[in-house]
């Protein structure tokens, strides 16, 4: 079996753009600016890099961790190990270098209690903080914002990061403030000029700067989610702050006033509204859909659970919403700072009685862009309420990923009629299946038509809108809407499938955020003589292409951050002539998915099966 | 001999303000306020297309199906007709919103949607059929219900009624008015104030349930609202100054106000100065109409419209809801731009 932990880094060679570090902080300490400023450094550098916030349920004081992974070979996935610990907290710093693997490196503030390593060799690299503070003239209350640039200035020299990108970054950083970006770009040239003339350096990780990444951008799916519902023409947006799904609204606050000022008139075009609590989210959201809006909400699991009659009305009444759901761990409270993808089976059929929703699901944050303006299409097309599901790790953590590109087909508004098409129409009514598709046409107020009004309920209702308890109508009218989700499926985004070199025997099939680690773990696998072709499903319900794939496996591993295997669990009732196929793995610990782990786990499921590996 | 239809002003019979046939016990005090509602969008000369009607779940929020056929409708959850309408406001700002709830929909599990919509200004009229028990699930109390309410399951209620109108007021509520289906002559011209008023209009009708909470010594029965009503002042609606009889009045016996839409309604004096638009004041006559059992109604509270919701936006004249797809997806070059501003 090949060696996948690599927990030991042994020979001469330089190992060159492959390191994974972690910097280790006190949260509130403004360590995040200083880790985006190395973290965007490496992209600049041309290096395929993820970072990723490690961070706790506070505001001030506890110990939080940024881990900064650059792969030439693009995989950036979690490890679970450490090349580099850059250590600035006393409370957390001996368990850090416990993360290091041997032959790997430490830089630690040289203020804190120099760590107890016995078990391996380690290169250690203190940093002398506080002295070369005295160097500067500082506000205090601005002292531990400036130390953290020091890392950023010696960890940055001694990988060997020109200081002209250091520079970049920073200004990048500080762009609205000059003066803020070069007294900060100060303190880094400080530390770097300090690592130069003072650090010899005797580890082996190097970054070498590739061709410029130039269709890639550096940014997190809340901003991709805000910035694709704008350009989607979302008009109506209610929500109420819970993390991780916080910043996907305050994004769409950033950017609405520059984005949204109608061509016509210069006045706004859609309003963003924060709300009493997550029931008055969903409701205010589907009121303003009803209205003829295209509208939505944004929370996290807990404020689904708040949603959830609403949304049952939005499903029976036939108004579109779209609802985003950035997971976090649950149940409960949870860990609400920390990423999982536990959602998926509440959602499918959210809400009391006969009910089966569309859930769309971004791997990247370009699809993040992407599904936030094809959701608001897609439920004005279906008239139903549009889950897109994404999580904490996809949501909040800044990606390399790529550039967003502009919609490639016109808004779609649905069956809305005005007051022209329904004088055409003979015997409109709201529930009436006029097209054999399910879909009805829809009216909105304002319609000035005498005929246009109807009555909106969550109650039984017939083809025009009034109360009906009869068995049949209300079959008739339960199954219509059943049919009509059964259309949705072609204008879902269909898998993304990623070929094994050979012949695969097994698949194997994620969603969302693992996307970068289980292409790794296909490719470990692969070098562990596996060949497994991986499928990441990008929406439900699913369409043949999913059944297809799983027909043509002899096993399937179903990769997933929750304990039960969800996504196992929904593609077995639905493909249940091959539910056989369909094999778990789940890791629920709170943080991205690490990809040896997964190969590991396959590989042993594999040899308990009997294959020979 | 032909019989004639009488018109309003934009030529439009009562009838065409009508709703389905009401489905509510016969005698129930919500058919009066369909009814009132019906004629008092009709004497306002306000097409029907211009107004939609949201409501909650309860016997009142089905009462929304009652009138007004030609306006859009919304019978949404339980307690959140509030969330309804805070969205469904911004789809076309010209059309009326006609809120219908009731008192277990806003007292007690839309308690606090009730006092956030005022917050917000919202603008609409908030009427709340208000009577005392929950009669839709066969008479339990309600929050409020009067505290030594007898009912047949669950005995003596135990606990202090909520005060709705009270609840309005320190809310921030512009408007707040309390009425009885016993007097629709007051319930018409409130209704009528309500709805040319340009922010929030909280109306709290007291509505009897002649099923189950209809007991001669029942806060929120026929009889106690007959014997116990107390108007604070008689009420007349005026569609504009022109239409006022001034001569009508006695000199310093009455005071007139003007309403946002330039309509105008004259108090009149009945035994004492009332000033609704002193806070205090109507605090204090909430408080004490509780305390020595009388029954205060009319217009308990008129101020300023703080700005509404839309006006905090800075919209469109024009419907959101009707702008075309072109003017709500930004430029391609604004695209390139934050790409540019994210390498």
């Amino acid at each position: 079996m090949l060696d996948t932990t690599q927990d030991s880094v042994q020979g001469n060679e330089q190992i060159v753009n492959e390191v994974c570090m972690t910097i280790c902080t006190v949260n509130g300490s403004g360590s995040a600016t200083a880790n985006n400023i190395l973290y965007r450094a490496l992209f600049r550098m041309g290096i395929l890099t993820s970072g990723k916030n490690i961070f706790p349920s506070n505001i001030k004081g506890l110990p939080t961790w940024f881990v900064i992974r650059a792969s030439a070979r693009g995989y950036t996935g979690r490890v679970e190990y450490d090349d580099m610990v850059v250590a600035m907290n006393p409370a957390t710093i001996q368990k850090d270098v416990s993360y290091l693997r041997n032959g790997g490196v430490l830089f630690y503030a040289d203020h804190l209690e120099k760590p107890e390593i016995t078990d391996k060799e380690v290169i250690i690299y203190p940093m002398p903080i506080k002295t070369l503070m005295k160097q500067v003239d500082v506000p205090r209350n601005l002292q531990s914002y400036m130390e953290n640039m020091l890392y950023v200035g010696i960890v940055g020299q001694v990988l060997r990061i020109p200081e002209e990108i250091l520079k970049a970054t920073v200004e990048h950083q500080f762009r609205s403030k000059p003066a803020v970006a070069e007294s900060n770009f100060n303190i880094v040239k400080l530390g770097f000029q300090y690592a130069l003339e003072n650090i010899e350096k005797t580890d082996r990780y190097y970054l070498q700067p590739l061709p410029e990444l130039r269709d890639y951008i550096l940014t997190d799916g809340n901003n991709a989610a805000a910035l694709g519902s704008l350009y989607g023409g979302l008009q109506f947006c209610a929500w109420y702050p819970i993390t991780p799904a916080t910043s996907l609204v305050e994004s769409a606050i950033d950017h609405v006033g520059k984005l949204r000022k109608d061509p016509k008139t210069g006045k706004n075009t859609c309003v963003i509204l924060q709300v009493e609590d997550e029931l008055a989210a969903a409701g205010a959201a589907l009121g303003a859909g009803w209205a003829g809006l295209r509208a939505m909400t944004s929370t996290s699991g807990p404020g689904i659970s708040l949603m959830t009659e609403n949304i049952g009305l939005a499903y029976f009444t036939e108004t579109p919403m779209v609802i985003w759901d950035v997971q976090r761990v649950g149940p409960s409270t949870g860990l609400p700072t920390r990423t999982a993808q536990g959602d998926l089976s509440m959602l499918y059929t959210l809400g009391h009685g006969d009910t089966k929703h569309v859930i769309l699901i971004p791997g990247t944050v370009t699809e993040c862009f992407e599904f936030g303006w094809r959701s608001l299409d897609i439920a004005e097309k279906y008239q139903t309420p549009i889950f897109v599901l994404s999580d904490l790790d996809l949501g909040m953590n800044a990606w390399v990923t790529k550039r967003f590109e502009y919609p490639n087909q016109p808004i779609e508004r649905g069956k809305i009629i005005w007051e022209e098409q329904l004088e055409q129409i003979k015997d409109w009514g709201r529930y009436k299946d006029l097209d054999g598709d399910g879909i009805p046409y829809r009216t909105v107020v304002g319609n000035m038509s005498k005929k246009a009004a109807y009555f909106a309920r969550g109650t039984g209702h017939d083809e025009y809108g009034n109360y009906s308890e009869d068995p049949k109508n209300w079959s008739d009218m339960l199954n219509r809407i059943g049919a009509k989700l059964d259309g949705v499926v072609k204008d879902l985004p269909g898998p993304i499938i990623r070929r094994a070199k050979a012949d695969a025997d097994i698949g194997i099939i994620g969603m969302g955020s693992t996307h970068d680690a289980m292409i790794e773990a296909q490719d470990i696998l692969a070098e562990m003589s596996i060949q497994a072709d991986y499928m990441r499903v990008r929406s439900l319900p699913a369409n043949t292409d999913v059944r297809e794939f799983i027909a043509s496996h002899a096993r399937n591993y179903v990769v997933e951050l929750n304990r039960d295997g969800q996504l196992r669990q929904i593609l077995s009732l639905e493909i249940s002539e091959y539910s056989e196929k369909l094999i778990s793995i789940s890791e629920i610990g709170g943080l991205p998915l690490p990809a040896a782990w997964t190969a590991e786990s396959i590989f042993a499921k594999e040899k308990h099966n009997g294959k020979n590996c | 001999m032909e019989k004639t239809v009488e018109l309003n002003r934009i030529g439009l019979a009562l009838a065409d303000y009508k709703g389905k046939p009401s489905t509510l016990c016969p005698g129930c005090g919500h058919n009066a306020i369909a009814n009132q509602i019906q004629a008092a969008v009709w004497e306002l000369g306000i097409l029907p297309e211009k107004v939609m009607k949201i409501s909650g779940i309860g016997c009142s929020s089905k009462s929304a199906n009652y009138f007004l056929n030609r306006s859009f409708g919304f019978n949404g959850l339980h307690g959140r007709m509030p969330t309804l309408a805070t969205g469904a406001c911004f789809g076309d700002s010209s059309i009326k919103i006609l809120g219908i709830s009731g008192d277990g929909d806003t007292a007690s599990i839309g308690l606090g949607h009730f006092k956030h919509i005022i917050r917000r200004n919202v603008p609409m009229v908030y009427i709340i059929e208000n009577n005392g028990c929950y009669g839709l699930t066969k008479g339990q109390f309600s929050a409020t219900s009067d505290q030594g309410l007898v009912l047949k399951h669950q005995g003596v209620n135990l606990l202090p009624p909520l005060d709705l109108c009270m609840e309005a007021l320190i809310s921030g509520a512009s408007f707040v008015a309390r009425t009885f289906s016993g007097d629709v002559k007051q319930m018409k011209e409130l209704i009528k104030a309500a709805i040319s008023q340009t922010g929030i209009a909280v109306i709290d009708v007291i509505s009897p349930c002649v099923t189950f909470n209809n007991r001669d010594d029942a806060l929120q029965s026929y009889s106690w609202g007959r014997e116990h009503e107390a108007p604070i002042q008689g009420i007349t609606f005026f569609s504009s100054r022109e239409d006022m009889q001034l001569e009508n009045f006695e000199e310093g016996t009455y005071r007139e106000i003007k309403l946002p839409d330039g309509s105008y309604i004259v108090l009149k004096k009945i035994d004492k100065d009332y000033d609704p638009t002193d806070l205090n004041a109507a605090l204090d006559l909430l408080t004490e109409s509780y305390k020595y059992h009388y029954f205060a109604t009319g217009l308990i509270y008129f101020s300023d419209v703080p700005p509404t919701i839309q006006e905090q936006y800075d919209l469109p004249a024009e419907p959101l809801n009707r702008l075309t797809a072109d003017r709500l997806r930004p430029s391609m070059e604004s695209l390139e731009a934050i790409n540019a501003s994210l390498y």
